[in-house]
């Protein structure tokens, strides 16, 4: 049996990031970009608590996951009341069809 | 011993009178004539020539009562200019040669004034005639009376002014009017000689060529001007010598009496200018050709006489006064008033007699064949004063002055003779349209003829005695030089021989004249309104178609002349008859101290008698010439002689072509360079400037161009590649939010690349 | 300060003409007056304001002291003391003659341009007698300020301010009022004076500043504009350092001098003159040959001759070369001329020939006759350009060719012709003749093969006068002219007082020598010292 150590940790928050990193890069849906997003902070939250186990010691990571999460509650809701604002203003989620901040 | 001044503070009166007489006719002359009709535009002339006249002989007078030696008055009238060691005061002087030229003007004038109140009566511009005349006379005694070289200068160019004004009276027919200018322009030619002459003889006086003598003025010592006074001790036994215009101070210092080598009286200054050179020339040389330049330019001779034929232009009593009795002989009277200058270079001499001898024949043999009457007394006039240069040239100077003086009066009375003539044929120039005219105008005629027989040399008449004297002089003159060939004993003997063959051309061409005009039938048309000369006299009183005897205000002066002309022989009896001297010799003796050291050959009594004989026998040879050839026109054997020689006649009658000859030289080459230089001045002085305009211009353009388009061009730039590039680089944004974050993720990897290559 | 103050007298010479122009403008400026009525006044203030230096010349003439070397009727105070410039005006043998000269050529081209006395000819509205009177008036009231104030000046520095103040009026009385082509005329005249002038600001600082050093107004040393200071301080020059390899004096003289030589004018600097007498009215042509030419001769005078006679002695012989240069060539482009101005503007170029050569000699004869000739040919020429411009007037042409027989219509008018041309050609008893004897006198032992080729244009002036006169006034009468008019009154105005003075001088003219001799002479003097 392996025992867990920090890198196996550094590499499912990798995995994560990259996996919403290209979710956010190609997925053409505002509502799946938000998804996307959702994982590169829980992938951030993994390295947190990863850091604080094995390196830091004490709460402080486990504190700053807390918060990660009541964030990405909070950004899901903005997040989604921009793509509701959006859909009203285009009629579509796509986001290359929303270019006005282009030249 | 200096000259003597005898101080006579009335002179200038003798030249003011005409004068005020000009000044007068001058301004109010054509309203006077207007108002009170032409009498009293003459007797303000007449007026003021006689008073003159009056004033020369009380001069006369007072110089008479004087001893020889002592005949010199002076009147000082104000300085003109003192600069340097130059001199220049308006004054005037008589000294017994000048009196003579002053009794010969003012009486000689006197008379043509009073003879043209009768021939320029119908002139509407009579006033303007008078006025001229007038101040013919005042520039003629300016220039005889100047006690320097400048009042000379003054009278000289003054009658060359009034000549102009008098040929060109009739200025309305161009021809006259250019006769005028082209005598002017000659005599310019004469002027820049005298000038240049006597600018030479200043400053060789002033020792100004030498570096050594006592005469120098050595300009390199420090402080010296050139031009200021001269390094000369002022007075040497009494006598001032170095530079001077003044003609007594300049007779004194030169005089042969004080330059005696060897003497303790020699002051040296004759010494001086014949050694001294200039350009390799004998200086003194130099000084006289070109003193003598001036003469032939103002008495028409060889090379300048051009313009005497054409002067004849003018009314007939100018040319009597002017081209015949008084202008004419200043170039005589100058070389003369200077014998102490001219005898000391033989060279000087010896081309002063030559150019007069060739002027004499040459002249002469024009005169053969003209046709129009005036023409033929033009051309016996440079002859005669050919004659006069033999004289003053060989060193015969009272002999020179006294053929001036005889020749004064005889030639005044021929033209003024042509003139009653031409009158009363109405106009009438050519000799070959009169004829007969000795029953119709006898007074004309018989001092005509006399007048005739005086020019020819006939014995008991004037002309032979003044004549033969300058002949027989010649004849024994061994003393001359030409420049080149060194002394010519020959040159005298030569020259008289030349001056032989010239009197019997004047005996011969002046009967000619005689007989064409007064012998035979009359000619005339009756038609004369064609001559040439009639536009004027339009308004003529004379309408009667036959020649007529002019009024008597004319033949009275034809008669005086006449009279005087036989009457001056009294004056220049030979020594060879009488055993002394001739009256006029001994009277201008003072005035000619060189004369009596020319070293002419002794000439034995016989000889001199011998000689005599024989000119009086050519004389009569040319007369009986002319008598067998001319007298009463009958003969046909002038027109054969012309028939068989037609090339000669051609050449002759055309006066050899001088004219177009100076033309082709002279005019023309002048014509030709004023033109180059007026295109220089125009193409090249002003292109330059124009080309050194538009080089500027073209510089400005280069330089406005740089601005606009390198600096300007530069600072556009920027603001060009700025705009450019910021319009280029906007393109990177989107808007796609997934592009900016490929961006991010390619930077990202960048700095991960880097990190592990660059840095690693 | 040497030189004390002796007498205001220049300073009113110079000043009433200003004050005129100051009330011309000033009248103009408020525009209380009617055009006509201000027309008439300004006529009224020029003669007037030239009318009293006039006088005052004549007055100076009188009292002036011929017999003394020193300078007279001195004013003189600082000025500008930071550079040592002084207002330092007085005369002097050089310059006696020519203050006089210029108060008499104002004052005569003044009444030439009144419009009194037509008669029956009528003169249309661009005439220069009608045409901006007042600012015509101002402007040649200026210009003779600019005048005189260059004569009378002793410091250099005021000097050349008067010099530059007389360069604005001419250009705009040849700009407004000329003739046809009066833009390029002005604007050449313009230009060639001011590229003199140049030249001669730089030397002039050159000789500033390698200069003596004097105690100024407020007692330190300073160096100076005074050009009498300078003077008796020639010697400083030469031992100043060598500009471009050449010898300071040499470089300092041939600026100085292609500097005057352009006022002069010596050919090849000539060209501008023909076209600018051409152009311009006939008052302006007057001044312009009777007085402004003199100022390129007397500066000569006053600045190369006097402050660096060293380089004088060095340059002789090139400027009587090109004196007679002058006097020839100009004589023979005379000689080709059609149009009767052209003909008398090259005749002026010829004749200051003749005082380029006499000046070059260095002797007294030739010093004086040619300060003689400046003066004599300011009358004379003065008298020639009145009498084209009454002609100009009538015919509205100055075609030679184009009369022809005129003497027998306008006898009087022939007359003064006649007068003029045979004056201007030399002939004694007029006044052109003693000048240029005196000049050729003085020449001849210097310079014998220049003065000899010089002497033959006795020969071609006499040969272009009086085929001008054949031509114009000889033979038959052009029918065109038949009702021409003779002069009238205020031609009899300006031509007879010039007339007489030419005569008078012509018979007297010790009457000026005697005024400049002993200048002359103590200027030679200093010449031959070094």
């Amino acid at each position: 049996m392996i025992t867990p150590t920090l890198v196996h940790f550094l590499i499912v928050g990798a995995l994560l990031f990259t996996l919403g990193f290209i979710c956010v890069l190609t997925r053409r849906n505002a509502v799946g970009i938000l998804m996307g997003v959702e994982l590169i902070l829980n992938a951030a939250n993994v390295n947190f608590v990863a850091f604080n186990h094995y390196v830091a010691g004490g709460l402080a990571g486990q504190m700053f996951g807390v918060f990660v999460i009541v964030l990405a509650a909070a950004e899901a809701a903005v997040g989604l009341a921009i793509v509701v604002s959006i859909y009203q203003t285009f009629r579509s989620i796509d986001v290359t069809d929303v270019d006005l901040m282009r030249e | 011993m200096p000259t003597p001044v005898t101080s006579a503070n009335w002179l200038w009166l003798i030249p003011a009178f005409p004068a005020l007489g000009a000044l007068l006719n001058a301004a109010l002359g054509l309203r006077l004539q207007r108002k009170f009709g032409k009498n009293i535009v003459h007797s303000i002339a007449v007026g003021a020539m006689v008073a003159s006249t009056t004033v020369a002989w009380l001069a006369f007078a007072r110089m008479f009562g004087l001893e020889a030696e002592e005949r010199f008055l002076r009147d000082l009238l104000w300085p003109m200019a003192h600069v340097g060691s130059l001199e220049l005061n308006f004054a005037f002087a008589l000294d017994p040669l000048s009196m003579v030229m002053v009794l010969v003007i003012t009486n000689v004038a006197t008379l043509i004034h009073i003879y043209s109140t009768g021939y320029m009566h119908d002139e509407p511009a009579y006033w303007r005639f008078f006025m001229w005349l007038n101040l013919f006379v005042f520039a003629m005694l300016l220039l005889v009376m100047g006690d320097n070289f400048a009042v000379m200068f003054f009278g000289w160019e003054g009658v060359g002014l009034c000549s102009y004004g008098l040929i060109s009276f009739w200025y309305t027919d161009l021809e006259k009017a250019k006769a005028g200018m082209k005598a002017f322009v000659v005599n310019r030619f004469g002027d820049f000689g005298f000038v240049i002459g006597l600018f030479l003889l200043f400053w060789t006086l002033a020792g100004h060529w030498s570096a050594t003598s006592k005469f120098s003025s050595d300009t390199r010592v420090s402080g010296r001007i050139p031009g200021s006074a001269t390094l000369l001790p002022a007075q040497e036994h009494g006598i001032k010598i170095g530079p001077t215009i003044d003609f007594r101070e300049l007779k004194d210092q030169l005089n042969p009496e004080h330059n005696k080598a060897g003497t303790p009286e020699d002051v040296g200054i004759a010494q001086h200018l014949t050694h001294e050179t200039i350009w390799g020339v004998p200086v003194i040389f130099l000084i006289c050709l070109f003193l003598f330049v001036g003469a032939t330019g103002k008495s028409a001779q060889i090379p300048l006489y051009v313009w005497l034929p054409d002067a004849m232009a003018g009314p007939t009593p100018v040319s009597a006064l002017i081209h015949a009795a008084t202008m004419v002989t200043a170039g005589v009277y100058m070389v003369a008033r200077l014998n102490f200058l001219f005898a000391l270079s033989p060279m000087a001499m010896g081309v002063v007699a030559t150019v007069g001898c060739l002027t004499a024949i040459f002249a002469a043999t024009i005169g053969f064949f003209q046709y129009d009457i005036k023409k033929v007394l033009a051309y016996s006039t440079v002859s005669q004063l050919g004659f006069m240069f033999i004289g003053v040239g060989t060193g015969a100077y009272w002999a020179g002055v006294f053929h001036l003086f005889t020749h004064a009066f005889f030639k005044a009375c021929l033209f003024l003779g042509s003139g009653s003539v031409i009158m009363g044929c109405h106009h009438e120039q050519d000799m070959r349209k009169m004829g007969g005219l000795w029953k119709k105008m006898p007074r004309t005629a018989w001092t005509y003829l006399l007048a005739c027989m005086a020019i020819a040399g006939m014995p008991w008449m004037s002309g032979f005695y003044s004549k033969d004297e300058i002949l027989g002089k010649a004849y024994a003159s061994g003393h001359l030089a030409l420049p080149g060939l060194g002394a010519t004993p020959w040159l005298g003997p030569t020259i008289w021989a030349v001056g032989l063959v010239a009197a019997f051309g004047t005996a011969y061409y002046m009967f000619r004249s005689f007989y064409m005009t007064f012998t035979g039938e009359y000619r005339g048309g009756t038609d004369h309104h064609d001559a040439p000369a009639s536009a004027h006299h339009d308004a003529h009183g004379h309408h009667a178609h036959e020649p007529h005897e002019s009024p008597a205000q004319m033949t009275l002066v034809l008669i005086a002349l006449a009279a005087a002309a036989f009457g001056a022989l009294f004056l220049g009896i030979p020594e060879a008859w009488t055993g002394h001297e001739p009256l006029f010799a001994k009277w201008l003796e003072p005035s000619l101290p060189a004369a009596a050291h020319i070293p002419f050959s002794e000439t034995p009594k016989s000889v001199e008698l011998g000689l005599m004989a024989l000119s009086v026998l050519i004389g009569l040879c040319g007369w009986g010439l002319a008598h067998v050839l001319y007298f009463n026109n009958k003969s046909t054997v002038p027109a054969r002689l012309l028939a068989q020689f037609p090339r000669v006649h051609k050449v002759i009658f055309n006066k050899y072509y001088v004219d177009e000859f100076y033309d082709a030289i002279i005019i023309r080459p002048a014509l030709v360079l004023k033109e180059i230089c007026f295109w220089i001045d125009r193409n090249i002085i002003d292109g330059l400037v124009n080309l050194v305009g538009l080089i500027v211009r073209i510089f400005a353009n280069i330089d406005g161009a740089i601005d606009k388009y390198l600096v300007d061009g530069l600072v556009n730039f920027t603001g060009f590649a700025v705009m450019e590039s910021g319009r280029r680089i906007r393109r990177l944004q989107t808007g796609h939010i997934q592009n900016y974050l490929y961006g991010a993720l390619g930077g990202a990897l960048v700095f991960v690349v880097l990190n592990y290559v660059v840095l690693k | 300060m040497d030189h004390p103050t002796t007498s205001t007298l220049l300073s009113w010479m110079l000043f009433t003409p200003l004050a005129g122009v100051v009330t011309i403008t000033a009248l103009v400026g408020t525009g209380i007056f009617a055009k006509s009525k201000m027309n008439e006044l300004s006529r009224a203030i020029a003669l007037f304001c030239s009318a009293v230096p006039l006088v005052l010349g004549i007055y100076l003439w009188a009292n002036y002291d011929g017999a003394s070397t020193q300078v007279q009727f001195v004013h003189h105070f600082a000025w500008i003391s930071s550079l040592n410039v002084e207002y330092f005006v007085g005369v002097d043998g050089t310059s006696v003659s020519l203050v006089v000269l210029s108060a008499l050529v104002s004052f005569i081209a003044t009444i030439a341009s009144m419009p009194w006395c037509q008669g029956k000819s009528h003169l249309d509205d661009h005439h220069f007698t009608q045409h901006k009177v007042p600012g015509y008036m101002a402007m040649l009231l200026l210009l003779q300020v600019g005048m005189t104030g260059t004569f009378i000046s002793l410091d250099f520095f005021l000097f050349y301010v008067f010099w530059e103040v007389m360069l604005l009026p001419m250009y705009f009385l040849i700009g407004i009022w000329g003739g046809p082509r009066k833009e390029y005329a002005a604007i050449k005249f313009f230009l060639y004076t001011l590229a003199g002038s140049v030249l001669m600001l730089l030397a002039l600082i050159a000789l500033y500043y390698r200069g003596p050093l004097v105690p100024g107004a407020d007692g330190i040393a300073h160096h100076t504009f005074n050009m009498l200071t300078m003077r008796d301080h020639a010697a400083d020059y030469l031992v100043a350092p060598a500009i471009l390899g050449v010898q300071f004096t040499h470089i300092v003289w041939i600026g100085l001098f292609i500097g005057f030589a352009i006022k002069v004018p010596m050919f090849p600097f000539h060209t501008w003159l023909p076209d600018a007498h051409v152009e311009a009215p006939t008052p302006i042509s007057v001044i312009l040959a009777g007085v402004l030419l003199k100022m390129g001769s007397y500066g000569m005078l006053r600045v190369n001759w006097a402050i660096l006679p060293e380089a004088t002695r060095w340059a002789s012989y090139a400027v009587a070369l090109l004196g007679t240069i002058n006097i020839v060539y100009a004589a023979f482009v005379c000689l080709a001329q059609r149009d009767l101005k052209k003909l008398i503007a090259y005749s002026s170029v010829s004749h200051m020939g003749f005082v380029l050569l006499g000046m070059a000699s260095l002797t007294p004869q030739g010093i004086e006759g040619a300060v003689l000739q400046m003066f004599t040919h300011g009358i004379i020429s003065p008298m020639l350009f009145l009498i084209v411009g009454v002609i100009y007037d009538r015919a509205h042409h100055r075609n030679i060719e184009g009369f022809g027989g005129l003497a027998v219509q306008v006898p009087e008018y022939t007359a003064m012709m006649g007068l003029a041309f045979f004056a201007s050609m030399g002939l004694p008893g007029l006044a052109g003749f003693v000048g240029e004897f005196l000049v050729f006198s003085g020449a001849f032992p210097i310079f014998q093969l220049l003065t000899i080729l010089s002497a033959t244009s006795v020969v071609i002036t006499a040969a272009y006068y009086l085929w001008t006169i054949q031509r114009v006034f000889l033979g038959k009468l052009n029918e065109k002219y038949k009702d021409l008019i003779d002069l009238n009154w205020r031609e009899r105005m300006t031509l007879y007082p010039l007339a007489a003075m030419a005569l008078w001088l012509g018979f007297y003219p010790q009457a000026v020598l005697g005024l400049v001799h002993s200048g002359m002479d103590q200027l030679l003097r200093s010449i031959h010292a070094g």
